[in-house]
Protein backbone atom coordinates (compact mmCIF):
# COMPACT_ATOMS: atom_id res chain seq x y z
CA UNK A 1 0.00 0.00 0.00
CA UNK A 2 2.92 2.17 0.87
CA UNK A 3 4.53 1.30 -2.24
CA UNK A 4 1.26 2.52 -4.58
CA UNK A 5 1.01 5.38 -2.11
CA UNK A 6 4.47 6.53 -3.16
CA UNK A 7 3.93 5.97 -6.84
CA UNK A 8 0.42 8.05 -6.48
CA UNK A 9 2.41 11.30 -4.66
CA UNK A 10 5.45 10.68 -7.19
CA UNK A 11 3.40 10.43 -9.90
CA UNK A 12 1.52 14.30 -9.27
CA UNK A 13 5.19 15.76 -8.00
CA UNK A 14 5.98 14.69 -11.77
CA UNK A 15 3.27 15.43 -13.62
CA UNK A 16 2.58 19.22 -11.67
CA UNK A 17 6.51 19.89 -12.29
CA UNK A 18 8.05 21.34 -15.19
CA UNK A 19 7.82 19.57 -18.48
CA UNK A 20 4.95 17.08 -16.99
CA UNK A 21 2.49 18.41 -19.05
CA UNK A 22 -0.74 18.56 -16.79
CA UNK A 23 -1.41 21.88 -16.77
CA UNK A 24 -0.32 22.52 -20.52
CA UNK A 25 -3.60 20.33 -21.00
CA UNK A 26 -5.74 23.05 -18.70
CA UNK A 27 -4.13 25.33 -21.00
CA UNK A 28 -5.36 23.38 -24.65
CA UNK A 29 -8.80 23.19 -22.67
CA UNK A 30 -9.16 26.46 -22.20
CA UNK A 31 -7.93 27.14 -25.73
CA UNK A 32 -10.19 24.79 -27.69
CA UNK A 33 -12.94 26.17 -25.98
CA UNK A 34 -12.03 29.79 -26.12
CA UNK A 35 -11.93 29.20 -30.37
CA UNK A 36 -15.14 27.80 -30.50
CA UNK A 37 -17.13 30.70 -30.62
CA UNK A 38 -14.71 31.84 -33.08
CA UNK A 39 -15.39 29.11 -35.29
CA UNK A 40 -19.50 29.35 -34.47
CA UNK A 41 -19.96 32.96 -34.01
CA UNK A 42 -20.55 35.00 -31.11
CA UNK A 43 -24.45 33.84 -30.71
CA UNK A 44 -25.26 33.48 -27.15
CA UNK A 45 -28.05 31.28 -27.29
CA UNK A 46 -26.47 29.30 -29.33
CA UNK A 47 -23.41 28.89 -27.18
CA UNK A 48 -25.78 28.42 -24.22
CA UNK A 49 -27.37 25.30 -25.84
CA UNK A 50 -24.23 23.35 -27.18
CA UNK A 51 -21.95 24.76 -24.49
CA UNK A 52 -22.26 21.58 -22.51
CA UNK A 53 -20.69 19.67 -25.59
CA UNK A 54 -18.36 22.48 -26.25
CA UNK A 55 -17.35 21.71 -22.76
CA UNK A 56 -17.18 18.27 -23.21
CA UNK A 57 -15.06 18.10 -26.24
CA UNK A 58 -12.55 19.87 -25.04
CA UNK A 59 -12.11 18.08 -22.18
CA UNK A 60 -11.96 14.92 -23.66
CA UNK A 61 -9.32 15.86 -26.27
CA UNK A 62 -6.90 17.72 -23.29
CA UNK A 63 -7.30 14.51 -21.68
CA UNK A 64 -6.08 12.39 -24.85
CA UNK A 65 -3.64 14.91 -25.27
CA UNK A 66 -2.08 14.82 -21.46
CA UNK A 67 -2.32 10.91 -21.84
CA UNK A 68 0.69 10.59 -24.01
CA UNK A 69 2.46 11.33 -20.98
CA UNK A 70 1.08 8.92 -18.53
CA UNK A 71 4.24 6.12 -19.52
CA UNK A 72 6.21 7.60 -21.52
CA UNK A 73 8.08 9.58 -18.97
CA UNK A 74 8.56 7.01 -17.29
CA UNK A 75 9.85 5.16 -19.66
CA UNK A 76 12.20 7.27 -21.19
CA UNK A 77 14.12 7.50 -17.63
CA UNK A 78 14.08 3.70 -17.13
CA UNK A 79 11.85 3.51 -14.15
CA UNK A 80 8.72 2.42 -16.11
CA UNK A 81 11.24 -0.91 -16.23
CA UNK A 82 11.53 -0.32 -12.27
CA UNK A 83 7.64 -0.75 -11.99
CA UNK A 84 6.91 -3.72 -13.94
CA UNK A 85 9.78 -5.67 -12.35
CA UNK A 86 8.84 -4.80 -8.98
CA UNK A 87 6.67 -7.45 -6.33
CA UNK A 88 3.84 -4.85 -6.34
CA UNK A 89 1.24 -6.34 -8.99
CA UNK A 90 1.04 -4.66 -12.28
CA UNK A 91 -2.75 -4.11 -12.26
CA UNK A 92 -2.29 -2.19 -8.91
CA UNK A 93 0.75 0.03 -10.03
CA UNK A 94 -1.17 0.83 -13.30
CA UNK A 95 -4.84 1.75 -11.64
CA UNK A 96 -2.19 3.83 -9.09
CA UNK A 97 -0.80 5.82 -12.32
CA UNK A 98 -3.93 6.81 -13.62
CA UNK A 99 -5.43 7.54 -10.38
CA UNK A 100 -2.46 10.08 -10.38
CA UNK A 101 -2.72 11.03 -14.01
CA UNK A 102 -6.52 11.51 -12.98
CA UNK A 103 -6.02 13.60 -9.81
CA UNK A 104 -3.06 15.87 -11.98
CA UNK A 105 -4.61 16.41 -15.08
CA UNK A 106 -8.35 15.48 -14.75
CA UNK A 107 -9.18 17.60 -11.65
CA UNK A 108 -7.76 20.30 -13.04
CA UNK A 109 -10.01 20.94 -16.26
CA UNK A 110 -12.87 20.14 -13.74
CA UNK A 111 -11.92 22.98 -11.92
CA UNK A 112 -12.05 25.37 -14.65
CA UNK A 113 -14.82 24.04 -16.07
CA UNK A 114 -16.98 26.98 -13.87
CA UNK A 115 -14.86 29.80 -15.10
CA UNK A 116 -14.89 28.98 -18.92
CA UNK A 117 -18.25 28.40 -18.38
CA UNK A 118 -19.31 31.98 -18.00
CA UNK A 119 -17.87 32.27 -21.72
CA UNK A 120 -19.91 30.51 -22.87
CA UNK A 121 -23.27 32.20 -21.21
CA UNK A 122 -23.92 29.12 -18.78
CA UNK A 123 -25.76 29.33 -15.47
CA UNK A 124 -24.88 28.19 -12.60
CA UNK A 125 -27.36 25.24 -12.72
CA UNK A 126 -25.82 24.45 -16.17
CA UNK A 127 -21.94 24.99 -15.03
CA UNK A 128 -22.73 22.70 -12.02
CA UNK A 129 -24.24 19.62 -14.01
CA UNK A 130 -21.09 19.61 -16.78
CA UNK A 131 -18.64 20.08 -13.67
CA UNK A 132 -20.77 16.62 -11.99
CA UNK A 133 -20.51 15.00 -15.30
CA UNK A 134 -16.88 15.51 -15.87
CA UNK A 135 -16.24 14.83 -12.41
CA UNK A 136 -17.98 11.22 -13.10
CA UNK A 137 -16.91 10.64 -16.75
CA UNK A 138 -13.39 12.03 -16.90
CA UNK A 139 -11.91 9.19 -15.28
CA UNK A 140 -13.73 6.62 -17.66
CA UNK A 141 -11.12 8.33 -19.85
CA UNK A 142 -8.48 8.10 -18.14
CA UNK A 143 -8.38 4.54 -17.35
CA UNK A 144 -9.58 3.51 -21.20
CA UNK A 145 -7.39 6.11 -21.96
CA UNK A 146 -4.42 4.62 -20.24
CA UNK A 147 -5.20 1.01 -22.79
CA UNK A 148 -4.10 3.39 -25.35
CA UNK A 149 -1.18 5.12 -23.72
CA UNK A 150 0.15 1.28 -22.75
CA UNK A 151 -0.09 0.41 -26.29
CA UNK A 152 1.60 2.97 -27.82
CA UNK A 153 4.56 3.45 -24.99
CA UNK A 154 5.77 0.02 -26.43
CA UNK A 155 5.89 1.13 -30.43
CA UNK A 156 7.94 3.75 -31.30
CA UNK A 157 6.17 7.00 -32.64
CA UNK A 158 2.97 5.69 -30.84
CA UNK A 159 1.50 9.46 -30.50
CA UNK A 160 -0.45 9.55 -33.27
CA UNK A 161 -1.49 6.07 -33.18
CA UNK A 162 -2.68 6.54 -29.12
CA UNK A 163 -5.27 9.20 -30.39
CA UNK A 164 -6.69 6.75 -32.93
CA UNK A 165 -6.72 4.28 -30.87
CA UNK A 166 -8.37 5.62 -27.89
CA UNK A 167 -11.49 7.66 -29.41
CA UNK A 168 -13.48 5.07 -30.75
CA UNK A 169 -13.48 3.50 -27.13
CA UNK A 170 -13.87 7.02 -25.60
CA UNK A 171 -17.26 7.78 -27.85
CA UNK A 172 -19.35 6.17 -25.20
CA UNK A 173 -18.50 8.63 -22.62
CA UNK A 174 -18.72 11.80 -24.30
CA UNK A 175 -21.98 10.23 -25.37
CA UNK A 176 -23.48 10.39 -22.10
CA UNK A 177 -21.54 13.01 -20.55
CA UNK A 178 -22.91 15.25 -23.01
CA UNK A 179 -26.42 13.71 -23.02
CA UNK A 180 -26.84 13.94 -18.82
CA UNK A 181 -25.47 17.43 -18.92
CA UNK A 182 -27.97 18.41 -21.37
CA UNK A 183 -30.42 17.02 -19.33
CA UNK A 184 -30.05 18.86 -16.36
CA UNK A 185 -29.98 21.91 -18.76
CA UNK A 186 -33.22 21.62 -20.32
CA UNK A 187 -34.82 19.79 -17.98
CA UNK A 188 -36.70 17.69 -20.45
CA UNK A 189 -34.96 14.55 -19.95
CA UNK A 190 -34.25 12.32 -16.75
CA UNK A 191 -30.63 13.42 -15.36
CA UNK A 192 -30.22 9.74 -13.84
CA UNK A 193 -30.42 7.64 -16.58
CA UNK A 194 -27.48 9.03 -18.48
CA UNK A 195 -25.73 10.01 -15.34
CA UNK A 196 -25.85 6.31 -13.82
CA UNK A 197 -24.89 5.04 -17.14
CA UNK A 198 -21.74 7.29 -17.26
CA UNK A 199 -21.33 6.14 -13.65
CA UNK A 200 -21.02 2.60 -15.20
CA UNK A 201 -18.80 3.20 -17.97
CA UNK A 202 -16.15 4.54 -15.08
CA UNK A 203 -16.53 2.01 -12.86
CA UNK A 204 -16.34 -0.63 -15.85
CA UNK A 205 -13.47 1.28 -17.32
CA UNK A 206 -11.69 0.88 -13.81
CA UNK A 207 -11.97 -2.57 -13.95
CA UNK A 208 -11.19 -3.28 -17.31
CA UNK A 209 -8.72 -0.47 -17.84
CA UNK A 210 -5.48 -1.03 -15.60
CA UNK A 211 -5.78 -5.57 -16.62
CA UNK A 212 -5.45 -4.28 -20.35
CA UNK A 213 -2.84 -1.90 -19.76
CA UNK A 214 -0.71 -4.28 -17.52
CA UNK A 215 -1.01 -7.26 -20.20
CA UNK A 216 -0.03 -4.63 -22.98
CA UNK A 217 3.14 -3.34 -20.97
CA UNK A 218 4.06 -6.71 -19.96
CA UNK A 219 3.80 -8.31 -23.36
CA UNK A 220 5.10 -4.91 -25.12
CA UNK A 221 8.32 -4.32 -23.04
CA UNK A 222 9.72 -7.95 -23.41
CA UNK B 1 -6.66 -33.65 -37.14
CA UNK B 2 -6.82 -31.12 -34.55
CA UNK B 3 -6.42 -27.32 -33.86
CA UNK B 4 -2.79 -28.31 -32.48
CA UNK B 5 -1.58 -29.81 -35.53
CA UNK B 6 -2.77 -26.88 -37.35
CA UNK B 7 0.03 -25.26 -35.78
CA UNK B 8 2.71 -26.19 -37.93
CA UNK B 9 1.90 -23.70 -40.74
CA UNK B 10 3.38 -25.97 -43.52
CA UNK B 11 0.52 -28.25 -42.35
CA UNK B 12 -1.39 -25.48 -42.63
CA UNK B 13 -0.26 -24.39 -46.18
CA UNK B 14 -0.57 -28.13 -47.22
CA UNK B 15 -4.29 -28.36 -45.70
CA UNK B 16 -5.70 -25.42 -47.03
CA UNK B 17 -4.27 -25.86 -50.80
CA UNK B 18 -6.59 -28.76 -50.70
CA UNK B 19 -9.90 -27.14 -48.92
CA UNK B 20 -9.82 -24.08 -50.41
CA UNK B 21 -10.73 -24.66 -53.87
CA UNK B 22 -13.42 -26.91 -52.96
CA UNK B 23 -14.40 -23.55 -50.37
CA UNK B 24 -14.17 -21.38 -53.35
CA UNK B 25 -16.47 -23.70 -55.57
CA UNK B 26 -18.82 -24.16 -52.82
CA UNK B 27 -18.92 -20.65 -51.97
CA UNK B 28 -19.84 -19.56 -55.49
CA UNK B 29 -22.40 -22.02 -56.21
CA UNK B 30 -24.13 -20.72 -53.19
CA UNK B 31 -23.37 -17.32 -53.79
CA UNK B 32 -25.39 -17.88 -57.08
CA UNK B 33 -28.25 -19.97 -55.53
CA UNK B 34 -28.75 -16.87 -53.00
CA UNK B 35 -28.70 -13.92 -55.36
CA UNK B 36 -31.29 -15.90 -57.62
CA UNK B 37 -33.75 -16.44 -54.81
CA UNK B 38 -33.26 -13.19 -53.93
CA UNK B 39 -34.27 -11.58 -56.88
CA UNK B 40 -36.92 -13.69 -57.50
CA UNK B 41 -38.13 -13.10 -54.21
CA UNK B 42 -41.58 -11.18 -53.99
CA UNK B 43 -41.40 -7.31 -53.54
CA UNK B 44 -42.34 -5.96 -49.80
CA UNK B 45 -45.72 -4.62 -49.64
CA UNK B 46 -44.62 -1.63 -48.28
CA UNK B 47 -40.35 -0.90 -49.44
CA UNK B 48 -41.60 -2.38 -53.06
CA UNK B 49 -38.10 -3.52 -54.83
CA UNK B 50 -35.22 -1.69 -52.49
CA UNK B 51 -36.65 -4.74 -49.94
CA UNK B 52 -33.67 -6.50 -51.99
CA UNK B 53 -30.91 -4.51 -50.51
CA UNK B 54 -31.47 -6.52 -47.17
CA UNK B 55 -30.34 -9.51 -48.57
CA UNK B 56 -26.46 -7.98 -49.12
CA UNK B 57 -26.88 -5.72 -46.21
CA UNK B 58 -27.99 -7.69 -43.80
CA UNK B 59 -25.10 -10.63 -43.77
CA UNK B 60 -22.77 -8.06 -44.05
CA UNK B 61 -24.19 -6.65 -40.97
CA UNK B 62 -23.99 -10.11 -38.91
CA UNK B 63 -20.04 -10.43 -40.89
CA UNK B 64 -19.04 -7.64 -39.17
CA UNK B 65 -19.80 -8.45 -35.65
CA UNK B 66 -18.94 -12.30 -36.78
CA UNK B 67 -15.39 -10.99 -37.79
CA UNK B 68 -14.70 -9.21 -34.82
CA UNK B 69 -15.35 -12.32 -32.69
CA UNK B 70 -13.26 -14.65 -34.83
CA UNK B 71 -10.67 -11.89 -34.00
CA UNK B 72 -11.67 -12.01 -30.45
CA UNK B 73 -11.18 -15.82 -30.36
CA UNK B 74 -7.57 -15.90 -32.29
CA UNK B 75 -6.83 -12.59 -29.82
CA UNK B 76 -7.26 -15.45 -26.45
CA UNK B 77 -5.50 -17.98 -28.85
CA UNK B 78 -2.60 -15.22 -29.33
CA UNK B 79 -2.39 -14.71 -25.57
CA UNK B 80 -3.54 -17.59 -23.60
CA UNK B 81 -2.21 -20.84 -26.13
CA UNK B 82 0.60 -18.33 -28.03
CA UNK B 83 -0.81 -20.87 -31.01
CA UNK B 84 1.40 -19.36 -33.84
CA UNK B 85 -1.41 -19.46 -35.87
CA UNK B 86 -3.97 -17.22 -34.29
CA UNK B 87 -2.10 -14.05 -35.00
CA UNK B 88 -1.77 -14.58 -38.68
CA UNK B 89 -5.36 -15.49 -38.22
CA UNK B 90 -6.20 -12.06 -36.52
CA UNK B 91 -4.67 -10.11 -38.89
CA UNK B 92 -6.04 -11.39 -42.05
CA UNK B 93 -9.40 -11.15 -40.70
CA UNK B 94 -9.01 -7.75 -40.05
CA UNK B 95 -9.07 -5.84 -43.37
CA UNK B 96 -11.57 -8.76 -43.93
CA UNK B 97 -14.13 -7.44 -41.00
CA UNK B 98 -13.23 -3.88 -41.91
CA UNK B 99 -14.63 -4.55 -45.56
CA UNK B 100 -17.88 -6.07 -44.53
CA UNK B 101 -18.33 -3.07 -42.11
CA UNK B 102 -17.93 -0.79 -44.91
CA UNK B 103 -20.13 -2.25 -47.03
CA UNK B 104 -23.29 -2.78 -44.40
CA UNK B 105 -22.67 0.93 -44.03
CA UNK B 106 -22.59 1.70 -47.47
CA UNK B 107 -25.85 -0.62 -48.50
CA UNK B 108 -27.47 0.41 -45.25
CA UNK B 109 -27.33 4.30 -46.21
CA UNK B 110 -28.41 3.09 -50.04
CA UNK B 111 -31.28 1.14 -48.45
CA UNK B 112 -31.94 4.18 -46.09
CA UNK B 113 -32.26 7.07 -48.34
CA UNK B 114 -35.91 5.45 -49.97
CA UNK B 115 -37.15 4.33 -46.88
CA UNK B 116 -35.91 6.81 -43.95
CA UNK B 117 -35.40 9.74 -46.82
CA UNK B 118 -31.78 10.08 -45.61
CA UNK B 119 -28.14 8.24 -45.98
CA UNK B 120 -27.31 8.82 -42.69
CA UNK B 121 -28.97 9.37 -39.55
CA UNK B 122 -26.76 9.41 -35.60
CA UNK B 123 -29.26 6.46 -33.96
CA UNK B 124 -27.60 3.76 -31.84
CA UNK B 125 -27.04 1.02 -34.53
CA UNK B 126 -25.40 3.16 -37.37
CA UNK B 127 -23.08 5.01 -35.06
CA UNK B 128 -22.51 1.49 -33.42
CA UNK B 129 -21.59 0.01 -36.43
CA UNK B 130 -19.78 3.10 -37.37
CA UNK B 131 -17.14 3.09 -34.23
CA UNK B 132 -17.03 -0.59 -35.08
CA UNK B 133 -15.47 0.81 -38.45
CA UNK B 134 -13.36 3.08 -36.98
CA UNK B 135 -12.12 0.35 -34.88
CA UNK B 136 -11.04 -2.33 -37.52
CA UNK B 137 -8.95 0.62 -38.91
CA UNK B 138 -7.57 1.26 -35.50
CA UNK B 139 -6.70 -2.21 -35.53
CA UNK B 140 -5.43 -2.52 -38.79
CA UNK B 141 -2.60 0.91 -38.68
CA UNK B 142 -1.75 -0.92 -35.01
CA UNK B 143 -0.52 -3.81 -36.95
CA UNK B 144 1.64 -1.50 -39.45
CA UNK B 145 2.82 0.66 -36.36
CA UNK B 146 4.73 -2.03 -35.53
CA UNK B 147 7.43 -3.98 -36.97
CA UNK B 148 8.02 -7.19 -35.47
CA UNK B 149 4.60 -9.71 -35.93
CA UNK B 150 4.35 -11.49 -32.77
CA UNK B 151 4.87 -7.93 -30.87
CA UNK B 152 2.37 -6.64 -33.20
CA UNK B 153 0.04 -9.43 -32.74
CA UNK B 154 -0.04 -8.88 -28.99
CA UNK B 155 -0.54 -5.26 -28.49
CA UNK B 156 -3.57 -5.88 -31.27
CA UNK B 157 -4.84 -8.89 -29.61
CA UNK B 158 -5.15 -6.68 -26.48
CA UNK B 159 -6.74 -3.98 -27.98
CA UNK B 160 -8.99 -6.94 -29.89
CA UNK B 161 -10.30 -7.69 -26.49
CA UNK B 162 -11.04 -4.54 -25.23
CA UNK B 163 -12.99 -3.27 -28.32
CA UNK B 164 -14.96 -6.79 -28.29
CA UNK B 165 -17.26 -4.82 -25.58
CA UNK B 166 -18.78 -2.54 -28.86
CA UNK B 167 -19.89 -6.21 -30.37
CA UNK B 168 -23.00 -6.66 -27.48
CA UNK B 169 -23.97 -3.05 -27.67
CA UNK B 170 -24.32 -3.20 -31.46
CA UNK B 171 -26.54 -6.59 -31.38
CA UNK B 172 -28.34 -4.84 -28.45
CA UNK B 173 -29.01 -1.20 -29.23
CA UNK B 174 -32.34 -1.77 -31.72
CA UNK B 175 -33.77 -2.89 -28.29
CA UNK B 176 -32.33 -0.83 -25.73
CA UNK B 177 -32.71 2.85 -27.85
CA UNK B 178 -36.06 3.31 -29.55
CA UNK B 179 -34.13 5.20 -32.50
CA UNK B 180 -34.45 4.81 -36.48
CA UNK B 181 -33.00 1.47 -37.12
CA UNK B 182 -35.59 -1.58 -37.18
CA UNK B 183 -35.62 -4.21 -34.63
CA UNK B 184 -34.23 -7.27 -34.52
CA UNK B 185 -36.45 -9.99 -36.76
CA UNK B 186 -34.23 -12.80 -37.39
CA UNK B 187 -32.09 -13.72 -34.16
CA UNK B 188 -34.79 -12.96 -31.48
CA UNK B 189 -36.85 -14.48 -28.70
CA UNK B 190 -40.42 -15.97 -30.39
CA UNK B 191 -38.33 -17.58 -33.63
CA UNK B 192 -38.34 -14.98 -36.84
CA UNK B 193 -40.77 -12.67 -37.71
CA UNK B 194 -40.16 -12.14 -41.24
CA UNK B 195 -42.06 -14.47 -43.88
CA UNK B 196 -40.37 -17.52 -45.61
CA UNK B 197 -40.34 -15.71 -48.63
CA UNK B 198 -37.70 -13.57 -47.35
CA UNK B 199 -36.12 -15.53 -44.78
CA UNK B 200 -34.91 -18.21 -46.51
CA UNK B 201 -32.92 -16.35 -49.39
CA UNK B 202 -31.77 -14.57 -46.41
CA UNK B 203 -30.38 -17.48 -45.06
CA UNK B 204 -28.99 -18.98 -48.36
CA UNK B 205 -27.21 -15.23 -48.73
CA UNK B 206 -26.05 -15.75 -44.56
CA UNK B 207 -24.53 -19.09 -45.21
CA UNK B 208 -22.84 -17.83 -48.52
CA UNK B 209 -21.28 -14.51 -46.93
CA UNK B 210 -19.83 -16.95 -44.23
CA UNK B 211 -18.33 -19.29 -46.58
CA UNK B 212 -17.30 -16.19 -48.59
CA UNK B 213 -15.00 -14.91 -45.46
CA UNK B 214 -13.76 -18.57 -44.83
CA UNK B 215 -12.64 -18.69 -48.22
CA UNK B 216 -11.06 -15.06 -48.12
CA UNK B 217 -9.72 -15.33 -44.64
CA UNK B 218 -7.79 -18.45 -45.24
CA UNK B 219 -6.42 -17.47 -48.84
CA UNK B 220 -5.03 -14.22 -46.58
CA UNK B 221 -4.01 -16.56 -43.94
CA UNK B 222 -2.02 -18.40 -46.20
CA UNK B 223 -0.50 -14.80 -48.29
CA UNK B 224 0.47 -13.71 -44.56
CA UNK B 225 2.11 -17.60 -43.66
CA UNK B 226 4.32 -17.26 -46.99
CA UNK B 227 4.68 -13.34 -46.16
CA UNK B 228 6.18 -14.34 -42.93
CA UNK B 229 8.19 -16.75 -44.44
CA UNK B 230 9.46 -14.52 -47.13
CA UNK B 231 10.42 -12.17 -44.61
CA UNK B 232 12.69 -14.61 -42.37
CA UNK B 233 14.06 -15.63 -45.53
CA UNK B 234 15.14 -12.28 -46.26
CA UNK B 235 16.70 -11.26 -42.33
CA UNK B 236 18.45 -14.72 -42.68
CA UNK B 237 19.79 -13.84 -45.72
CA UNK B 238 20.63 -10.15 -44.60
CA UNK B 239 22.14 -11.63 -41.29
CA UNK B 240 24.57 -14.07 -43.40
CA UNK B 241 26.01 -10.91 -45.99
CA UNK B 242 26.42 -9.03 -42.82
CA UNK B 243 28.93 -11.90 -41.36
Amino acid sequence: MTALAALVRRDIGVALRAGGGAMIGVLFFVSVVVVMPFAIGPDLALLKRIGPAILWLGAMLASLLTLDRLFTADQEDGSLDLIVMSRTPLELSCAAKALAHWLAAGVPLIVATPLIGILLNLDATATFAVALTLLVGTPALTFTGMIGAALAVTLRRGGLLLAVVVLPLSIPVLIFGVAASNAAVEGTMPFGTPFSILCALSLVSLVVGPFAAAASLRHGLD
Amino acid sequence: MSLIDLANPTRFLALTARVLPWLAAVTTILLAIGLYQAAMAPDDYQQGATVKIMFIHVPNAWLSMFVWGVMSVAALGTLVWRHPLADVAAKAAAPLGAAFTFLALVTGSLWGRPMWGTYWEWDARLTSVLILFLMYLGIMALWRAVEDPSRAARAAAILTLVGAINIPIIKFSVDWWNTLHQGASVIRAGGPSMDRAFLIPLLIMAVAFSLLFLTLHLAAMRNEVLRRRVRTLQMMQASRQAA
